[in-house]
């Protein structure tokens, strides 16, 4: 396909992302525009990273729920700090679930919890389904042609 | 220390400089600016490090407070401003945020996803400069520079009423200086009052009054009156409610006091590990203290000047330990010199717990007495801009002081002075650990009784004699050094210095103690110069060592100033040499000498804790 083609790709994969809730427009644009010349794959270099970091989080946060009694305050310090890596990149529905976890914690409220994990876990590997699909396209249509994006 | 980083240097070079040498990075303000972000997500870091960049400010980051703090401790001109993260697993933000303010005085902005009310509120009240909310956005980072300026400017102020120099005057504001790292740091100390102000809206001496909010300021004059209050009941036996009472400040709550008390204590502890912290002076501490100061500074404030000097010692504490020692005596010049608020959290910022004082300095006698070693230096580094320590020269030019800022490097000396009689031999030039060594001119010194200070009636005219027989020209200066008295420069020096001298006189020690004024120490570079011009010879007072004004003028003084700096340059802090005309060096004895024998409240020995027993004092080698 053009380049064209493979741009309009990522775009129309992107906005969709957008539309669908997946990912917050405003924030995931700001990384974007982050990319230059140094860094042209900056986006996919920070949701990389903060897959792999989360990932402790996450297990922390399961770790954590495991425990008998549950120790709330500490449960919500890793959402704390998971749900921040979460809106940094954009991950509006990870985040979402993130702030119905926290006050499920903070209402002492355990099952509530754990139901509400479950929801993290599941928009936290569907994005990173989606997220790869949508780098891998990137990386196909090639840089992108800043001049589009204002700055 | 050298307060100028390689952008400019200009700040040490002294005010003036500011314009010339730094006109062409101005125009690139604020690119360049050298930011440190701290935060233990990764993902945040490196979105926020790259934000950072794409504004062109040079970005250091860490994950890890200990670790920034460790940097920052390290490189105090490196940087001109913190971000930190609230939540952090080895410290909490807020902690960084006051050990920063407080050490090394840089404007910090806190950053987090929660924003609570609360938690928004307690970054103000910790003196955040800014909250930023994350996911934070690039152009809130582009305006962070303003919080530079904002605290530069301050700063400018500050110097300026300071030193009542032309030369502040033509610097407004740093931010047409490339030379960031100067101008945070000169201002640092300064302007770690300030920065609380700023957030706390007007810089005010007296907080007490403008309290806006629930944290309060403690200006240096708050903080004379809690030292004062702390020594008038004894440290062991100081409680908040009897403090408050003391005080009797409308608007201060027991709580108030409890935790300035709190901090208070920290610090005094700090200061009596004070290591070696050799010619910290730069910095101001000692100016700002000493407004009040003055004749405290003969007994304790001697060593406080010096370590304030020296930098090592906030201002505050400085100020503070004279004020407890002298029990304000004599300072008649005692507010003139303003001093930035100081922020609570600027003296006892040394609580940080890196500081190696502790350990090092365990003076033996005087130093710990109270068994507060603290290591004030520790903590302010590079706060004392050189300014401020010209301050300390002027108002001490006495070199015996210098040996006294040698202790006062070690912060000990400050510590002692509240506990007990400073250090006064002690001449740490920068090292807290000299203080021990200089244990045996502590001891000398300590047979210094304040009263000679006192018996000033009798002093002046040994010094006169004394003087006249060495100095031809020491009459006239006296004369000179009324004028410079009234000068808001280091009065409080110059009172300090008078105490001290006289003590000199009597003990016919010669001993440049007299001068104790610690703020030789810091100045023996500039004073020299200074002692020159005005018929240093009197300076003998203000012995300094290094300077002409040694001179004590009266020539026996001189020698023992000599003698007992054997190196001359005993803690000298290293004060600008332009920032302060030699009047002060030696004016400003003088006229505290004159002003002592004028009853001006003299300067009374300091039986209290802080015995410092000015600086000269300490000089006196046994």
């Amino acid at each position: 396909m053009d380049r064209n083609q493979s741009h309009r790709q990522v775009a129309t994969m992107k906005q969709s992302l957008f539309d669908q809730g997946y990912l917050d427009h405003e924030q995931f644009n700001q990384l974007e525009e982050l990319q230059d010349d140094a860094n042209p794959n900056f986006v996919e270099e920070v949701v990389t990273l903060y897959y792999r970091d989360s990932a402790r989080l996450v297990h922390s946060i399961e770790q954590a729920l495991e425990k008998s009694p549950i120790d709330f305050n500490k449960l919500d310090s890793y959402m704390h700090q998971f749900r921040g890596s979460s809106s940094s990149i954009g991950a509006k529905k990870v985040k979402a679930e993130c702030s119905l976890f926290r006050e499920y914690c903070r209402a002492g409220n355990g099952e509530g919890c754990m139901r509400t994990f479950q929801q993290v876990k599941k928009e936290y590997a569907a994005l990173r389904k989606k997220l790869e699909t949508f780098f891998q396209l990137a990386r196909q249509a090639g840089p992108v042609d800043r001049a589009r994006r204002p700055k | 220390m050298n307060p100028s980083n390689g952008k400019g240097s200009v700040s040490t070079s002294s005010r003036v400089s500011w314009k010339s040498n730094e006109a062409p990075v101005a125009d690139k303000f604020p690119v360049g600016l050298r930011v440190m972000v701290v935060d233990d997500d990764p993902t945040c870091l490196m979105i926020l490090e790259k934000m950072l960049r794409t504004c062109k400010y040079e970005v250091k980051r860490c994950s890890r407070a200990e670790e920034a703090l460790s940097i920052l401790r390290g490189n105090s001109n490196g940087y001109d401003i913190v971000i930190s993260d609230v939540h952090m697993p080895d410290m909490d933000g807020f902690k960084l945020l006051e050990h920063v303010g407080l050490e090394m005085d840089l404007p910090v902005i806190m950053m987090s996803a929660d924003d609570s009310k609360s938690v928004v509120m307690k970054g103000v009240t910790h003196g955040a400069c800014d909250y930023l909310i994350k996911p934070v956005r690039i152009e809130a980072l582009k305006n962070i520079w303003q919080h530079v300026v904002r605290k530069r400017k301050n700063e400018w102020k500050e110097v300026d009423q300071q030193s009542g120099s032309a030369d502040d005057g033509q610097q407004p504001k740093y931010s047409e200086d490339g030379d960031y790292s100067s101008s945070v740091n000169e201002g640092n100390w300064r302007n770690s009052k300030r920065r609380k102000d700023e957030d706390e809206d007007g810089e005010d001496r007296d907080d007490t009054s403008t309290l806006k909010k629930p944290r309060v300021v403690w200006s240096v004059e708050l903080h004379q009156q809690f030292v004062g209050a702390v020594n008038q009941l004894g440290i062991d036996k100081a409680v908040p409610k009897k403090i408050l009472e003391l005080m009797n400040v409308p608007g201060l709550t027991r709580e108030n006091v409890a935790s300035h008390l709190q901090k208070y204590r920290l610090y005094l502890r700090r200061l009596s590990g004070v290591s070696p912290h050799q010619n910290n002076l730069g910095n101001s501490f000692m100016n700002p203290q000493d407004p009040g100061y003055g004749p405290l500074s003969t007994l304790n404030g001697i060593d406080l000047q010096t370590l304030a000097a020296t930098g090592q010692l906030p201002a505050q504490s400085l100020a503070t330990l004279q004020a407890a020692g002298l029990g304000r005596a004599v300072v008649a010049a005692k507010s003139r010199i303003p001093i930035p608020v100081v922020d609570q959290r600027n003296l006892f910022s040394f609580e940080n717990p890196k500081l190696s004082f502790g350990d090092t300095q365990q003076p033996p006698q005087h130093l710990n007495n109270g068994g507060k070693q603290i290591n004030m230096l520790h903590g302010i580094p590079t706060n004392m801009q050189p300014k401020q320590l010209v301050n300390l020269q002027h108002q001490g030019n006495s070199l015996p002081t210098v040996q006294n800022v040698q202790s006062v490097q070690s912060g000990s000396l400050l510590m002692q002075m509240t506990d007990q009689p400073p250090l006064r031999g002690q001449q740490p030039m920068g090292n807290y650990n000299s203080i021990s060594q200089s244990s045996p001119m502590m001891n000398l010194s300590s047979s210094y009784p304040l009263p000679n200070i006192q018996a000033k009636s009798g002093f002046p005219e040994d010094l006169t004699s004394e003087m006249k027989g060495s100095t031809p020209g020491f009459m006239p200066s006296y004369d000179i050094f009324n004028e410079l008295n009234h000068q808001q420069k280091s009065h409080d020096w110059e009172l300090q210095n008078v105490g001290l001298t006289f003590n000199a006189t009597q003990q016919a020690n010669n001993s440049i103690d007299v001068l104790g004024t610690s703020i030789v120490a810091s100045h023996h570079s500039g004073f020299s110069s200074s002692s020159q011009g005005s018929g240093l010879t009197r300076n003998a007072s203000t012995v300094h060592a290094n300077n002409n004004n040694n001179a004590i003028s009266v020539g026996q003084h001189r020698m023992n100033i000599n003698n007992f700096y054997p190196d001359n340059n005993p803690v000298r802090v290293k004060l600008e040499p332009p920032l302060f005309p030699e009047q002060f060096g030696q004016d400003d004895l003088m006229s505290a000498l004159l002003r002592q024998q004028q009853g001006q409240g003299g300067i009374e020995p300091l039986e209290n804790d802080f015995d410092f027993d000015g600086y000269s004092i300490d000089n006196i080698p046994v």
